[in-house]
């Protein structure tokens, strides 16, 4: 299965091991993941203000790229995902704003490409009880909290892909890998996000809580889809462990590294050495490596 | 022909056969008394709800001009207006009600016991069972599915052993009969909003975060803790309780875009109830605003808030477990601060439903089913009793959420308006 995929900024940079974990795992399964071959940033986030139409002209530029390739579109990180989805209805169902942003980009886009987040794909055109069966390695005994932050899941009526109260997607999919997955108040409580540029304070007051949340319910590790929720589970736990006495410092990877490593991949090009709290020993304990 | 054995239902057959003409009263459950026999006291006098209603059940169980179907349901409906062909389907009880004189011993030698849907499953009956002990008619039926008789080819038939009339008949077979009719009140009640739907609230997956008849069931004296408020996972008192209300509805987004009218008053009764029950324990009642229209109501909230009961202008937007407490994550929108709650018990107000099985009976009867799922009026203003299908009326909350007096009341007018029919020489 040939699909276009969209990695973005981050995944090119900070996120390389996710990035490359993601496509591995893919390819394993059999889903080629094919970069667009023009692309720009999304504009990382969907914009409050309803008339803020040029912040919809760099994810507008995007999609139209992919229909001249393609008629789906794969991204990894969710806040792409996120902003792509969005952005696609809209051009789908709000006419006026549609002809305002083909004015900007000198083109005709309609919305027609389908946008997918890889954990949608691995869901609908693999399936999870097929995926079990295609483990090398099962992640016996790892017990893990799939966390799904906020951008992931809503606004439900744009996104649509999961229950946004009590998703599954993610749960589902680290337990066809063999893991044991806790129950935890905070899965889908906000990482504090961009806030992480101008208050610091705040973002690691949510962070903590998430992580608190996680390690209470007997997680060895959180699992994620994002980047930013990454950066701020795992880089302010140093923070965390100044300002808050007994903090437990934990392992936070994203579920591609995991896949990856469950279908038998050699996680060299994984970034599992790039990580603030180094999972590698926790994942050595489980023999994986 | 009535349909439904609610309080509205049982107002409608009363009156009509109080006024000479046969009924024949058809009850989906084992015995009559509808949803008002799960509660415990009534706003706003604080009425025992079984203290009133039992006058009335018994009353129709007695009654020579009424027949009473219950464990039955409406299979087909033909004919029209003054000649209704109406075919009854009875389930099988597996137990003969003629012999049957209601021991009850039947149901204490039983030894499988199950949830019992009267009490929301917080408490359990016996496989074979009836409804309550002022279940009118009293007698039970055989639940075949969880009956080890049935499950287990022939093992058990403790409660034929032991019943002195010999009134067990495990080859009883489901009846269907046909009826003649004048005219229908269809009157077949409501549902709550399933807590399955209000993932934010847990999902229905914690056992103290429940629904208010739940609630209701805890208070009542003949529940599953005879009265006693014990939270169901680890039958504690609970000191503090909050209580949500429009868990549902009023949400046009995620729920029903309603107003479930009764939730407001039944919460400040809950809340009144367990202050009275829990003299130090706290409640508290998260709400979007207070709708007590009725007489002698807003004097009730205002009881409730002078007697100690927290209310709390907001909604909650997340509910989960924690270290044995429920937390309650919502807003006091009046001081504009977030508040978090460690609660030990959540009753959820959640809204109000048709009755399952509504939509199915709609389409028997060929009347309307209005955009919010209840049964439409011929007109919303002046004719809410008529159902638009000549000589089918409405009553109860089947045709909108409602209070006990404004589901009587419906009942009577319906019943004003088959009298009429009757009375007339000409169809209308």
């Amino acid at each position: 299965m040939r699909y276009l995929y969209f990695p973005g900024c981050t995944l090119s940079t900070k996120a390389k091991g996710f990035a490359a974990s993601g496509e591995a795992s893919a390819r394993a399964l059999g889903i080629d993941l094919v970069e667009l071959s023009q692309w720009n940033c999304c504009g990382a986030t969907f914009p409050l203000a309803t008339d803020n139409l040029l912040a919809l002209v760099a994810p507008t530029r995007i999609l139209l790229n992919a229909q001249k390739e393609g008629n789906h579109l794969v991204a990894l990180c969710s806040i792409c995902y996120h902003v792509l989805k969005r952005t696609n209805r809209l051009l789908r169902e709000e006419t006026d704003k549609r002809e305002k942003l083909n004015l900007f980009i000198e083109e005709e886009y309609r919305g027609e490409v389908r946008v997918f987040h890889l954990l949608e794909l691995l869901r609908e055109e693999i399936g999870f009880e097929e995926l079990s069966e295609r483990v090398q390695k099962r992640l016996q005994g790892l017990r893990v909290a799939p966390y799904y932050g906020c951008l992931l899941l809503r606004p439900f009526q744009e996104i649509g892909l999961d229950d946004p109260e009590e998703p599954r997607i993610l749960d589902d999919l680290l337990a066809s890998l063999g893991c044991e997955v806790v129950e935890f108040s905070h899965k889908t409580e906000c990482c504090g996000s961009y806030l992480a540029m101008n208050s610091s304070e705040v973002t690691r007051e949510l962070s903590y809580a998430i992580l608190h949340s996680a390690l209470a319910s007997g997680a060895q590790a959180v699992v994620t889809s994002c980047p930013l929720c990454h950066f701020n589970l795992d880089y302010r736990q140093g923070e965390m462990a100044a300002h808050y006495p007994g903090f437990t410092q934990i392992p936070v990877l994203y579920f591609t590294q995991l896949l990856g490593l469950a279908l038998g991949i050699e996680s060299e090009t994984f970034g599992l050495a790039d990580h603030h709290v180094d999972p590698r020993p926790l994942l050595a304990s489980k023999g994986l490596k | 022909m009535v349909i439904g054995g609610g309080i509205s239902g049982m107002q409608a057959a009363l009156d009509i056969a109080d006024s000479g003409y046969e009924v024949v009263l058809v009850e989906r459950l084992p015995s009559i008394g509808g949803r008002m026999a799960q509660l415990s006291e009534t706003f706003p006098t604080l009425d025992c709800a079984q203290c009133i209603l039992t006058p009335r059940t018994v009353e129709v169980g007695h009654h020579e001009k009424i027949k009473l179907a219950t464990y039955s349901e409406v299979e087909e409906v033909g004919g029209h207006l003054g000649d209704f062909r109406v075919k009854v389907r009875r389930k099988p009880a597996y137990v003969d009600w003629e012999r049957c004189t209601g021991c009850g011993l039947c149901q204490e030698k039983c030894l499988w016991q199950v949830p019992s849907d009267f009490e929301r499953g917080i408490g359990k009956r016996k496989a074979i069972y009836a409804l309550s002990p002022q279940a009118v008619p009293n007698k039970p039926v055989i639940d075949r599915e969880h009956c080890v008789y049935f499950q287990k080819e022939g093992k058990c038939g403790a409660c034929a052993k032991f019943c002195p009339v010999e009134a067990i008949d495990f080859q009883q077979k489901e009846e269907i009969w046909e009826e003649q009719v004048g005219a229908i009140v269809v009157a077949t009640g409501y549902d709550l909003y399933p807590m399955e739907r209000l993932s934010e609230y847990g999902g229905g997956h914690y056992p103290d975060v429940i629904d208010s008849l739940q609630f209701e069931r805890l208070l009542s004296a003949s529940g599953p803790t005879a009265g006693e408020i014990r939270r169901p996972s680890d039958g504690a008192v609970p000191k503090e309780v909050v209580f949500v209300q429009c868990a549902g509805s009023r949400d046009p987004e995620r729920g029903v875009a309603y107003c479930s009218q009764i939730c407001c008053m039944y919460t400040a009764k809950q809340a009144l109830l367990y202050k009275h029950k829990v003299h130090h324990g706290q409640a508290y009642v998260f709400y979007i605003d207070i709708r007590a229209g009725g007489k002698g109501y807003e004097e009730f909230v205002q009881r409730a808030m002078e007697e100690g009961v927290l209310y709390l202008r907001g909604k909650v937007s997340k509910i989960f477990p924690q270290n044995g407490k429920v937390m309650v994550w919502g807003a006091d929108t009046l001081s504009g601060k977030r508040v978090e709650i460690a609660a030990d018990l959540v009753v959820l107000a959640t809204a109000i439903l048709p009755s399952q099985g509504t939509s199915d009976l709609a389409e028997k009867l060929r009347i309307k089913i209005g955009e919010s799922g209840f049964y439409e009026e011929a007109h919303p203003q002046v004719r809410p009793i008529e159902s638009g299908a000549p000589g089918i009326y409405l009553a109860g909350a089947g045709q909108g959420p409602k209070d006990i007096p404004e589901a009587v009341a419906q009942g009577s007018a319906a019943a004003a308006k088959v009298l009429a029919l009757f009375a007339s020489e000409v169809p209308p």
